[in-house]
């Protein structure tokens, strides 16, 4: 793991002392909301509907027990003994008092983390892929290059007030686990023809309103030019990006209206004119920032695991949440935060401690975070995967469903949300609960929900998506099929008027049994049969039928 | 390319006066002059659109001249003219807008401009220390808060870069985008 040195640990103790003066001023009158606002949201703080909520940033999804540990204590101490896990890998507090943030960061800054760039119109926490360092199918782990990027976009003095907000996301294997085409910047990682490493460079995807696919605008940037061409990149958006409207002021719409091909023109003006000036980074550190991220000591002489009885339940388990790691004696854990009814995300004061200790005991004292609301260990030896289910399942947190029709991803919506329109964890729990017997048979099921057309959900890029709209002062939901955010990106189809809350998860059933009813067999998934067939049987189903 | 600035010109010092400049507020010695206003050999200020409009005619005038931009209002067409300018001021209309930080930077970098960089408009504490970090040297700050913090000192800033800048910065430790003030 990237660990601090002196200079960032005096960064993040000023940019707390900062931000305590920023309350301060907020608190005593000085300033107004209005000049507060960016200031807080730099600093990860929103007003929501019922009170402010602090949202941490966790880099590129990676914790180690100790933070875990931290995060319980705040839960505890500070909120109302839950967290909760967000689709980019960050954690929200939801019922911090103001005057305690500047405390709360304290904390964090204890152990080396802070909430700095979780909102506002800045560059964002960098996201990649959740089992990065763990899998072999990467060229490289990610990290090195999120860790960089993190560090040169904190406080960057050129772009705290962009347009909108910039999400960065790092991929490094074929299959896409950080939704590359759905940022406002992309990077996949690759070796170059050279030898060398270096990016395809993806620009201007996103959700909201406006879902649109990401263009790839550079070929093979060589790994030295990464923040000089990120700095280009930036620049152009922020001298372009439209201001007049906040709904059309991401990069997508600029780079949708000005063409990809003229911004990328345009960034590549600005970028051979400062690409050999003092962004470019040496070869040298790079590896150094790469070392922190090597693959902890694993242990050579496994013994096979055994089993002391068979148990159906372990079995499951090992079958859905365990995933390839590179060491053939160890596994990458899948730790499911969406336990059958339960809200996504959510974890108690308690849960978060006793992963805490499985990671220190289990798993080379490493948690991730998922964009997906779960958790992952990535280094567990396969001799110890019973103990970590026993452990787990001691915590309610063992269900074997990753990546099945209950493992729902789910925004906060109005029961949290002063933007949202509609429930989005209600509608999560009980569809979770009416799928959970047969969530085995039905097979791999991405379901996305958002509450509003912001997206945060990523309802777009669901299987089954929906969208919590407000009809007539009612809540009231779109369903959406057919979106993925894997390699094979694709924007999730609407199938036609939406359903109110009590009709909403009715509908979702009838897509799956309509799914089970005409797929080839259980070897083709939703999403290969929603190919294959289209819309339309899914749409008699929910629309004609009903009205014979 | 470098471009020798024509010399500065600074208001005196004064702690009611609107310029924050070189540690201290000082009297402006500039005046903005509207579209179409006659302006006479006094330091003076004019739009992008006059100055494209005029640019012999002021030229051929003999006081200091200084250039205001709008955000934005781009720099291709008068980046071979900047070595005219004795002030350029790069308008806030909001704090938000954050256009004319890249402007600044710009101004800077790509175009080697010398002269003093003015940061006019919605300009408040926390912005400061970030625009002096893209090339701003002078602040017309109307906002008392601001104001206060300023001549007492107390700018709430952090000290330690992420990231190069277009000042001249200590480097420091390992990592080479690594800055200290």
């Amino acid at each position: 793991m990237y660990r601090y040195d002196e200079f960032d640990r005096e960064f993040v103790r000023q940019r707390v002392a900062q931000f305590r003066g920023q309350v301060a001023r907020r608190l005593s009158g000085e300033i107004s909301e209005e000049e507060f606002k960016p200031l807080r949201l730099m600093n990860g703080v929103y007003l929501q509907l019922h009170a402010y909520m602090l949202r941490i940033a966790i880099p590129y999804g990676t914790l180690s027990s100790r933070q875990m540990r931290k995060l319980a204590h705040i839960a505890r101490t500070y909120d109302r003994g839950y967290g909760h896990f967000t689709t980019r890998q960050n954690l929200q507090f939801n019922w911090p008092a103001l005057a305690d943030i500047p405390d709360i960061l304290d904390e964090l800054a204890e152990v080396e983390m802070h909430a700095i760039q979780t909102s506002g119109n800045c560059i964002r926490n960098v996201t990649a892929d959740h089992f990065a360092g763990a899998t072999a199918e990467e060229v490289a782990d990610p990290r090195t290059y999120a860790e960089i990027i993190r560090q040169w976009s904190s406080l960057h003095p050129e772009f705290s007030f962009l347009p909108r907000k910039f999400k960065v996301a790092v991929n490094a294997s074929e299959h896409d686990r950080a939704a590359i085409k759905v940022h406002d910047i992309g990077l996949q990682l690759k070796r170059l023809a050279g030898g060398g490493l270096g990016f395809d460079v993806y620009v201007g995807g996103g959700q909201g309103r406006t879902p649109l696919i990401a263009k790839l605008i550079k070929r093979d940037l060589p790994d030295e030019h990464l923040l000089s061409y990120l700095e280009a990149a930036l620049r152009i958006y922020n001298l372009e990006g439209r201001r007049d409207n906040k709904y059309k002021a991401r990069i997508k719409i600029l780079v949708h209206e000005m063409g990809a091909d003229a911004f990328a023109r345009a960034v590549e003006a600005e970028w051979m004119r400062i690409r050999d000036g003092a962004l470019k980074l040496p070869e040298a550190e790079i590896r150094r920032i790469e070392a922190y991220f090597a693959l902890p000591a694993l242990r050579g002489d496994l013994p096979k695991p055994r089993l002391s009885a068979p148990d159906r339940g372990f079995e499951r388990w090992v079958s859905r949440n365990t995933h390839t790691h590179r060491n053939d004696g160890y596994a990458i854990v899948t730790i499911s935060l969406k336990p059958i009814g339960g809200v996504p995300g959510d974890a108690s004061a308690a849960q978060m401690d006793a992963i805490a200790d499985l990671a220190e005991r289990y798993a080379h004292d490493e948690v991730r975070v998922t964009h997906e609301q779960n958790l992952v260990l990535p280094h567990v030896a396969k001799a110890d995967l019973p103990a970590v289910y026993k452990g787990l399942k001691a915590i309610g947190l063992a269900e074997a469903n990753a990546g099945l029709a209950t493992d729902i991803i789910a925004c906060p919506g109005l029961d949290y949300c002063a933007l949202a329109n509609a429930r989005s964890i209600p509608i999560a729990q009980e569809i979770s609960n009416r799928l959970a017997a047969r969530q085995d048979v039905i097979g791999d099921l991405k379901i996305k929900i958002s509450g509003c057309i912001n997206a945060c959900g990523h309802h777009h890029v669901g299987h089954i998506g929906i969208l919590g709209v407000e009809k007539r002062g009612e809540e009231h939901y779109q369903l959406l099929l057919g979106g993925s955010g894997a390699q094979s990106t694709a924007l999730a189809e609407i199938t036609g008027p939406g359903f109110g809350p009590g009709e909403i998860v009715g509908a979702v059933e009838t897509v799956v049994e309509t799914y089970l009813r005409l797929r080839k067999g259980p070897e083709e998934d939703f999403l290969a049969a929603y190919a294959r067939l289209g819309m339309g049987p899914f749409k008699e189903a929910l629309y004609v039928a009903e009205a014979a | 390319m470098s471009l020798k600035p024509p010399e500065r010109v600074v208001g005196e010092k004064d702690a009611a006066g609107s310029v924050w400049q070189q540690g201290a507020f000082h009297r402006d010695a500039w005046r903005l002059a509207a579209d179409g206003e006659a302006i006479g050999a006094a330091p003076s200020i004019v739009g992008k659109g006059r100055w494209l409009a005029e640019r012999e005619a002021l030229m051929a005038r003999s006081g200091p001249l200084g250039l205001r931009l709008e955000p934005g209002e781009t720099l291709a067409d008068i980046a071979s003219d900047l070595g005219h300018f004795a002030v350029i001021a790069l308008s806030f209309p909001k704090f938000s807008d954050g256009r004319a930080f890249s402007t600044a930077a710009l101004l800077r970098d790509r175009h080697g401009y010398r002269g003093e960089l003015r940061a006019v408009g919605n300009v408040l504490n926390d912005q400061i220390p970030l625009m002096r970090r893209v090339g701003f040297d002078s602040f017309e700050v109307t906002h008392g808060p601001t104001r206060a913090a300023l001549a007492r000192d107390g700018l709430a800033e952090v000290s330690l870069f992420y990231q190069p800048s277009v000042r001249a910065e200590a480097p420091a430790g390992a990592r080479p985008w690594l800055r200290r003030a």
